[in-house]
């Protein structure tokens, strides 16, 4: 067996590793999937092909926002092959949003769209066929009259007077947290901080849409049971969670669904959404047969959630030596049309923020905000990849502005245990300190010896 | 043209697990007539190796060997709850989970070796080889499938344990933020080093240097899988990917792999890559979660290199050539669509 190993280096924190005796920790076993998945001969959800199985395809909004003036299916049933069609008149309770789980409200997405698109790619109708062509055929063979409205894709647009509203369930283009319209972070006193400062810096940042390009596609194979029960087999990267939201929208009982997955052809967040289960249950259950629905790859890049966009201001108010004195942060995280995951990314980047540096003054606003564009959910480092592409570009900002060393200027400013982060945790088992201390060793950066002694275990 | 080569530093920290929900997890472990032991679970294995360390764990709580064990996952009939893989929280909720279990289950298995050896339960021990033995007169021992076999058909006793984390629900207060949002904190500092060509806008990644400390790296080689495999995904949302180019226009979104850029095996740089440890104490031997973190730290080490490399800042991901060029234009008092 061979592989790439990094050394592990004890030396950082050695009272740690006294006493470590373990046998099978820390020991490199072969990976239990290893050998199935280089032979060809991992079982993933596309690999049960139960007989008699239906296929589903999806008619998809051809606007990025509009009214639905008429749904005409009578073509999608004239295509040899298909079987059934459905709209949201066909789900149970067509209204959802994923995280009413842990109590995130209001539902505020369509399984399949009534009366209104609100994005490019939205399903309106869903084509049950017996082959993957003719249900492809089929949802090709919709017909679906649009009254265009005026759509808005950026989150600043979205945010002032007079945009169109994206999502009438919200009522305005932002998720409202506990009555305020962001989510908001506050320790001491940043005007007071600005003030005191010797500079002041504020630059903007923004990402684009990032696509978690799993090698297979969100997708599910729905099997009815002889004792009426559902067993999905799913590429889901949470069982339960995706059973529990299928069983609201079909109003069934949860014991009526079996989840069988755990093995995934990569999630990277995409597969946390649960997009596919619902409507190839109620396929399922009208049909009597089993059903599969697994996006092409066009609509794993274009209509499933992509990493959200963000636009991130950043104001400091730094010393002369160095010190960041106050640090305000604005965030505009693009949703899209739906919630989904995303309020939950928006806290998260506001427990993020400022970054792990220890700095006295800080005010956080992070904003969820709906624009018309395919919902964004979780994905890799959610709420958190973005603002660190922020923060450690605004951190060698102030370097070369301030003529410091950027690692020096990092370790200045470096948390340590005992520290109070913005959102009032203590900071523990922190080591931002070391990291770039071993670092700085590895590619020769030399530092001086204060810089060299300095530890997270040490108070400041 | 010029090549010009610059370097770049970010350094950053990730929570494992998010609770503003509440955040458990759960397993079950017994063990089989013969003294395989079999962990329930719900949780999915996305490729990045959860039923490997979980079996470490197990194996590791049990004092038996790795090869003992097996996972059983992901079906709703028959895995106790689990929340899901996301949030870093894989290895550590579920390996607590399962650490819990297999206590329990130890417990009972020295309970019953115990009783087979005619010895206390407090002065046995087991050898990571199979076999629970007596400290200090190791000739007096049996085998775990004997065990397991007597403990079924001799003295009707389940080896068998039942395992739980959670992480209570953190309510955000509405006015300051005011949270626990995390189990713990992982470090990272990534160094990058780049080679921008001034004519094309061609960034080349010549070299990552990446520090990770981790808590714990359970298993050495798939922690550096993510690490090295982590640098990949952030040098490609550096510097390739976006499924809207132009965005906030929508126009241009690619559909395949074709028109959605990544890199390539030849454009992969040199990686050196060291891991240090401070466990954590709410972590599974330590461990925290990495699975996610280890593609943020090279997006700003890349931009800061650019940076280094030729004085242009790029603040818009992906740093595309036509975005280094526009930069480089601007820099030395060219605006290239003022002049079509």
């Amino acid at each position: 067996m061979s592989y790439r190993l990094s050394p592990i280096d004890t030396q950082y924190f050695a009272p740690d590793h006294e006493g470590d005796d373990f046998t099978v920790i820390g020991s490199v076993v072969t990976r239990s999937d290893a050998l199935g998945h280089v032979t060809g001969r991992t079982e993933f959800f596309e690999d049960v092909r139960p007989s008699g199985l239906l296929h589903l395809k999806m008619h998809r909004s051809t606007r990025h926002h509009a009214r639905l003036a008429g749904v005409d299916s009578s073509a999608a049933l004239a295509v040899p092959g298909v079987v059934r069609v459905l709209t949201g008149a066909d789900i149970p309770n067509n209204l959802y949003t994923p995280l009413k789980l842990i109590n995130v409200e209001p539902d505020d997405e369509p399984i399949l769209a009534v009366d209104k698109v609100r994005y490019l790619g939205e399903p309106i109708v869903a084509v049950v066929a017996e082959t993957e062509a003719a249900a492809l055929a089929g949802a090709a063979a919709v017909r679906v009259d649009y009254v265009d409205l005026p759509p808005v894709f950026d989150v600043e647009e979205a945010l002032a007077d007079g945009a169109p509203i994206v999502n009438e369930y919200h009522g305005k283009n932002y998720f409202t947290y506990e009555g305020h319209h962001c989510r908001r972070v506050r320790l001491g006193d940043v005007d007071a901080g600005f003030a005191e400062a010797d500079h002041v810096f504020e630059w903007r940042y923004q990402s684009s849409p990032i696509e978690q390009a799993p090698v297979e596609t969100t997708g599910c194979t729905v099997v009815p049971q002889p004792d009426g029960r559902l067993r999905i087999h799913s590429d889901t990267q949470a069982c339960f969670f995706t059973l529990d939201n299928t069983a609201l929208i079909l109003e069934s009982d949860f014991n009526k669904l079996r989840i069988v997955g755990g093995t995934v052809g990569g999630g990277f967040g995409g597969k946390v959404d649960v997009v596919v289960e619902p409507v190839a249950c109620v396929a399922a259950m009208v049909t009597g047969r089993p059903v599969k629905f697994v996006y092409g790859r066009h609509e794993e890049m274009q209509v499933s959630s992509p990493r959200a966009a963000e636009r991130i201001y950043i104001k400091d108010g730094v010393l002369a030596d160095g010190r960041i004195v106050a640090r305000q942060v604005t965030a505009y995280i693009d949703a899209g049309a739906y919630s989904r995951h995303t309020p939950y990314g928006t806290t998260k980047a506001a427990a993020h923020f400022p970054g792990p540096y220890t700095i006295p003054n800080v005010r956080i606003d992070c904003h969820c905000v709906y624009t018309n564009r395919t919902p964004s959910s979780a994905m890799r480092g959610f709420g958190v990849t973005i603002g660190d592409f922020a923060l450690e570009s605004q951190m060698d900002r102030i370097a070369r502005e301030l003529g410091m060393d950027p690692l020096r200027l990092r370790l200045k400013n470096a948390y340590r245990d005992g520290d109070m982060k913005a959102h009032r945790k203590r900071a523990e088992g922190t080591a931002l300190i070391e990291v770039m201390q071993k670092a700085a060793e590895l590619v020769g950066h030399e530092l001086p010896d204060e810089y060299r002694r300095m530890s997270s275990l040490e108070a400041r | 043209m010029t090549r010009l080569r610059g370097r770049g530093y970010a350094a950053v920290n990730y929570p494992t697990g998010m609770n503003l929900g509440g955040d458990p997890s759960q397993a079950l472990i017994h063990a089989t007539t013969t003294g395989t032991f079999v962990v329930s679970l719900s949780s999915v294995d996305l490729g990045q190796g959860l039923k490997t360390v979980v079996a470490q764990c197990a194996a590791e709580t049990l004092g038996l060997p790795f090869t003992n064990i097996l996972v059983d996952t992901a079906d709703t009939d028959t895995g106790p709850h689990c929340m899901g893989t996301f949030a870093s929280r894989g290895t550590h909720r579920v390996g607590n989970a399962v650490i819990m279990a297999a206590t329990e289950a130890r417990a009972i298995m020295l309970d019953v070796a115990a009783e087979e050896l005619e010895v206390d339960a407090a002065d046995l021990e087991t050898d990571g080889t199979g076999y629970i033995q007596v400290r200090g007169a190791e000739a007096k021992r049996i085998h775990i499938t004997d065990l397991a076999l007597a403990a079924h058909f001799t003295h009707g006793r389940t080896i068998s344990g039942r395992g739980v984390f959670m992480k209570e629900k953190s309510e955000v207060v509405p006015e300051t933020g005011e949270m626990d949002p995390d189990s713990c904190q992982a470090h990272a500092c990534t160094v990058a080093e780049v080679e921008v060509d001034d004519e094309t806008g061609v960034v080349e990644v010549l070299r990552m240097y990446s520090v990770y400390e981790i808590g714990r790296a359970l298993h050495p080689a798939m922690a550096t899988q993510q690490v090295e495999g982590g640098a990949w995904m952030g040098m490609s949302h550096a510097l390739f990917e976006a499924t809207e180019p132009y965005y906030p226009v929508r126009d241009h979104g690619p559909a395949d792999f074709s028109e959605y850029l990544m890199p390539a095996a030849g454009d992969i740089p040199e990686q050196v890559s060291v891991l240090l440890e401070r466990p954590a104490p709410t972590g599974p031997y330590g461990a925290k979660g990495i699975g996610e973190m280890t593609a943020n730290a090279p997006i700003p080490a890349i931009a800061n290199a650019i940076f280094d490399a030729c004085g242009v800042r790029l603040d818009h991901m992906p740093f595309t050539p036509e975005r280094v060029l526009r930069a480089l234009d601007s820099l030395r008092g060219q605006d290239l669509s003022a002049h079509g």
